[in-house]
């Protein structure tokens, strides 16, 4: 088409061709991913920290740049214009160049770390070490290769996070809520767990804790050397170990039912955090169709069931048989899995089983009965129960999901699926909060009456894939388990038809056949019926 | 079975549709020649902007339709045979119905200018005008510069899309401000601003004379009435409001006025033959809605309407409290109730109006200013529940309730400022006239 533009421009209004002042901050850019590059031929560089401070800056102040030149000399509004014409932000080619070098990078990352500078035997060399002096500053070691992911992935999130932050600073919904993962990302997942580590000694040693980072997002975070660190680290690491109960089964319920998830999702998460950022600009690419929601619902529950499981039985697996030693046993604890599980399936079963689908019954009572076969056979044959060994589920679970899905796919086809890939397909965490939210929350995104023009803003926009105008096009209110409460839908829409909100549980889905505005006793007639 | 045929599958021809399957198991045809799925006519200009494609624009799958038992045909009707009930195409194909449902919109005013069918020269309604704008204003090399002719909602819709790209737009107004037809002063002066700081060339009082051909029959520049003067151009919109697009019936014995003649049952003087959306003038219209209100909103209630008559619960059209919705530039609005402009303003109707320092909102409250009973409200940039309005205006709530009550109505987002204090302050301390 004759309306594309082929530049690199990830802003609104369709330039021409970038501005000198955009072209000089790409080089900047460019020039701190290549000292970055350098390093990871190992080539030595003099005043390590010197060039490392310049590489990271140059990154910074590139992305801040590009991002001032976008939005800065205009005025204040939604300012998606060209969006499906340019390359990087419609499939087109940049945009797959992109996917791939995304996903050649966590490919690397997960897998071939020597590439990176990772030496298991020694010092480690390369890109990894080359980020030793910040790692030295903060936590007194040298660099991982997670130390240098994480020390990246806040830099996207905080540089992109200012972008955002120009291009909605009309919203002070959006404005906030950036901060907010800018806040959580750059404290509590980079710079407490590295001080953290600062404290740790021969004899107290707490494992790396980002706190906000809940099970089962965290899948691992009950694993028996995480535990017995814990344990070893006295109150503190105690305190820590049941802060990680406390947050999944107290904290996120209720914070769930006043705000709904995107208390998390939106709010502080890391993952929807760098998707919200640096993920922003693909958040059209989400599919819609009801096919993906289907796909969807069955996937990231599976996804949720195989974390359920993968725990359980990692858990088990280090637990001993007599209750003189220690009160959690393996039978104690499993018979507590199995009561916990078959009690919340009944609340829903009975409160709320009118709102679920004929999917959703089939599959939770298929899921239930699953698991609590698995926990059968403890009892049944007095020992092993899964037929899996729990080292097999949690390596498999640590491969497909934990790298190959958030990572991989999750981030790296950000430009190809959407930024929120891993959050809608994958994320366990994510189907927890999405069924509390669904069933067992005061948030919804209002309808305005009769206002919608069905002019699909909201859709295009929703990154989360959800069909946002199928609902308010019928003046019903958007009340969906997967909706991270971003607010885009209701920043873009341009009548004033949605808004996002805490309100009272009646009325919360109110789905009506003829709209406000028509003749009320019609309205009568029909929507009463 | 019977056969429903409608013609037309805009807002009002689709919700029929919709409608009429879902109250009853009738053979349902939609017929259009414009495109083969209903898509939402006022997105086009997203589509133009690069917000959206195509695609995006369609409210419902491509499987919906089929799923639904609702048959799309791709014709164009050329004339209709309501002796023997039967639809004639342009391709001389033939179709019969039991019941026919006039929904076929509108087309953009032409006032005779001369040079108004040259190449280059369109208006914003038609998928086609899309194409077109495409061919003839791709971007600011091909289009040096475009001119707007009329200051209504599509006009200004198509001044804001032209300038994604870059191109010039110069935007001739009849009126001294940007459609005080319809605006209170304060709101049409602040939208005015507004224009000028999208460094658009607003030329208020000003009639296009003429549009002047280049040798190819292309525009090449339009003539300004009275000061004559020429401003050279690649594009000019034609944006002087709709009118419906009935010149298919002339031949037919429908009764026609500038409209399809309805009665409050949305029936032609045909037996059978309905019509709905724009292209209906109601003869009686109700309280002070106008004989023909081509808006969004009304299409659709005329198409919930209109199928419980035809599946036998035969009801009055009888919109309730108005509303509309618009957006200019960067400013959204909404109005609910009834706020005059400059025209058919009635004596009682007084007005309150507070706008922020920041020059992009406004509110406008009209009230009787004998029984301060309220009237209704105009918001510029800021949003507010139209449920609230619609309870106030049943309610016939005074004036005085509602600014106390305004923050109930408040639809912004989470953590906005809010702004009612303000607005009560300049209520309560407004000079005192007479």
């Amino acid at each position: 088409m004759s309306t594309v533009q082929r530049n690199m421009s990830l802003t609104g209004q369709a330039p021409v061709a970038l501005s000198n002042s955009q072209k000089t901050a790409t080089v900047v850019g460019i020039a701190g991913l290549i000292i970055i590059l350098l390093a990871g031929f190992n080539i030595d560089f003099p005043y390590k920290g010197t060039w490392l401070t310049s590489a990271l800056l140059a990154i910074t102040i590139s992305i801040i740049w590009f991002a001032k030149e976008s939005y800065s000399n205009k005025l204040e509004g939604i300012r998606n214009e060209g969006v499906w014409f340019k390359s990087i932000s419609n499939r087109g080619y940049i945009g797959w160049i992109t996917g791939i070098a995304l996903t050649g990078f966590y490919i690397i990352l997960y897998f071939y770390a020597e590439y990176l500078g990772l030496n298991t035997k020694g010092e480690n060399t390369g890109v990894i070490s080359f980020f030793d002096p910040l790692s030295k500053i903060l936590s007194g070691n040298p660099a991982s290769q997670w130390f240098v992911y994480g020390t990246l992935y806040t830099i996207a999130i905080f540089a992109f996070g200012i972008k955002f932050i120009w291009k909605y600073r009309n919203n002070r919904y959006e404005v906030i809520r950036t901060f907010s993962v800018m806040f959580f990302q750059t404290g509590f997942a980079f710079i407490i767990p590295e001080l953290m580590a600062r404290l740790n000694n021969d004899s107290f040693n707490l494992p790396y804790y980002d706190l906000k980072n809940i099970w089962p997002l965290n899948f691992s975070n009950f694993e028996q050397y995480r535990v017995d660190d814990f344990i070893s680290a006295g109150d503190i690491g105690l305190a820590l170990l049941l802060f990680g109960v406390i947050t999944i089964f107290i904290i996120t319920p209720i914070l769930t039912y006043k705000f709904g998830k995107r208390w998390y999702c939106s709010w502080v998460c890391g993952c929807g955090g760098l998707a919200e950022t640096a993920g922003d600009s693909f958040r059209q690419l989400s599919d819609k169709s009801l096919n993906a929601w289907k796909l969807e619902r069955w996937l990231v529950h599976s996804v949720l069931v195989f974390v359920i499981i993968m725990t359980t039985a990692v858990i088990y697996t280090y637990l001993g048989y007599d209750p003189s030693k220690y009160w959690l046993t393996k039978g104690v604890f499993l018979s507590g899995v199995a009561s916990l599980l078959t009690l919340v399936f009944a609340g829903i079963w009975f409160f709320k089983r009118e709102e679920l689908k004929k999917d959703a019954r089939y599959g939770a009572i298929g899921y239930l009965i699953i698991i609590l076969v698995f926990i059968g056979l403890h009892f049944s044959t007095g020992n092993n129960i899964f037929i899996f060994e729990a080292e097999t589920l949690r390596k498999s679970y640590g491969f497909f999901i934990g790298a190959i899905f958030s990572g991989v796919v999750g981030t790296g086809f950000y430009p190809i699926f959407g930024n929120r890939v891993w959050c809608r397909f994958g994320c366990p965490m994510a189907a927890i909060l999405g069924i509390q939210q669904r069933l067992f929350s005061k948030f919804r995104i209002t309808t305005n009456g009769g206002q919608c023009i069905s002019c699909g803003n909201c859709s295009t926009y929703c990154e989360m894939g959800i069909d946002v105008r199928a609902y308010a096009q019928k003046g019903e209110n958007i009340v969906r388990a997967s909706c991270v409460g971003c607010g885009i839908c209701s920043a873009v829409c341009p009548r004033g038809v949605l808004k996002l909100e805490n309100g009272p549980l009646e009325n919360r889905i109110d789905s009506n056949e003829i709209l406000l505005g028509n003749d009320v006793d019609l309205m009568e007639f029909v929507n009463n019926k | 079975m019977e056969h429903i045929v409608i013609i037309g599958n805009g807002i009002s021809g689709v919700t029929a549709a919709r409608h009429i399957r879902k109250l009853s198991d009738k053979k349902i045809t939609i017929i259009s020649a414009e495109t083969k799925y209903f898509f939402s006519r006022t997105a086009l200009m997203y589509v133009y902007m690069g917000h959206m494609k195509f695609e995006h624009t369609k409210p419902y799958e491509d499987w919906f339709w089929k799923k639904n038992r609702i048959d799309l045909k791709s014709e164009f009707v050329k004339t209709i045979n309501h002796d023997s009930n039967e639809l004639v195409f342009s391709t001389g194909e033939k179709m019969s119905y039991d019941t026919l449902i006039l929904a076929v919109g509108s087309q953009p005013n032409k006032f005779g200018w001369p040079g108004q069918d040259l190449d280059g020269v369109q208006g914003l309604y038609f998928k086609q005008d899309l194409d077109k704008l495409e061919l003839y204003a791709p971007n600011n090399k091909i289009c040096k510069r475009a001119v707007i002719v009329g200051g209504g909602l599509i006009g200004i819709e198509l001044a804001e899309m032209l300038r994604t790209r870059d191109i010039p737009v110069t935007f001739l107004i009849r009126e001294d401000s940007f459609w005080d037809i319809v605006l209170p002063e304060g709101e049409s002066n602040m939208i005015n601003r507004h224009i000028k700081n999208h460094h658009i060339d607003l030329k208020l009082g000003s009639n296009l004379k003429e549009i002047l051909s280049d040798e190819n029959g292309k525009v090449k520049a339009v003539v300004v009435a009275d000061t004559g003067e020429i401003i050279p151009c690649d594009l000019v919109g034609l944006t002087a409001g709709v009118s419906p697009n009935i010149s298919f019936l002339k031949d037919s014995r429908i009764e026609l006025g500038i409209g399809i003649k309805v009665n409050r049952f949305l029936e032609t003087n045909i037996k059978d033959v309905y019509a709905i959306g724009d292209c209906a003038e109601q003869q009686e219209p109700a309280g002070n809605h106008k004989p023909i209100e081509a808006v969004w909103y009304t299409g659709r209630m005329m198409g919930e309407t209109i199928a419980q008559t035809i599946c036998g619960n035969r009801i009055e059209y009888k919109p309730g409290h108005w509303y509309n919705s618009a957006k200019f530039l960067d400013i959204e609005y909404q109005t609910y109730g009834w706020v005059h402009g400059n025209i058919g303003r009635p004596d009682y109707e007084a007005h309150f109006h507070w706008k922020h320092q920041d020059d992009t909102k406004c509110i406008t409250i009209a009230y009787h200013k004998d029984t301060r009973e309220f009237l209704g409200i105009n918001n510029f940039g800021v949003r507010m529940r139209h449920e609230v309005f619609d309870r106030w205006l049943t309610e016939k709530r005074s004036v005085d309730y509602v600014i106390d009550h305004l923050s109930e109505a408040n639809f912004d987002p989470e953590f906005y400022k809010k702004h009612e204090s303000e607005i009560r302050y300049a209520f309560n301390n407004q000079p005192i006239t007479v």
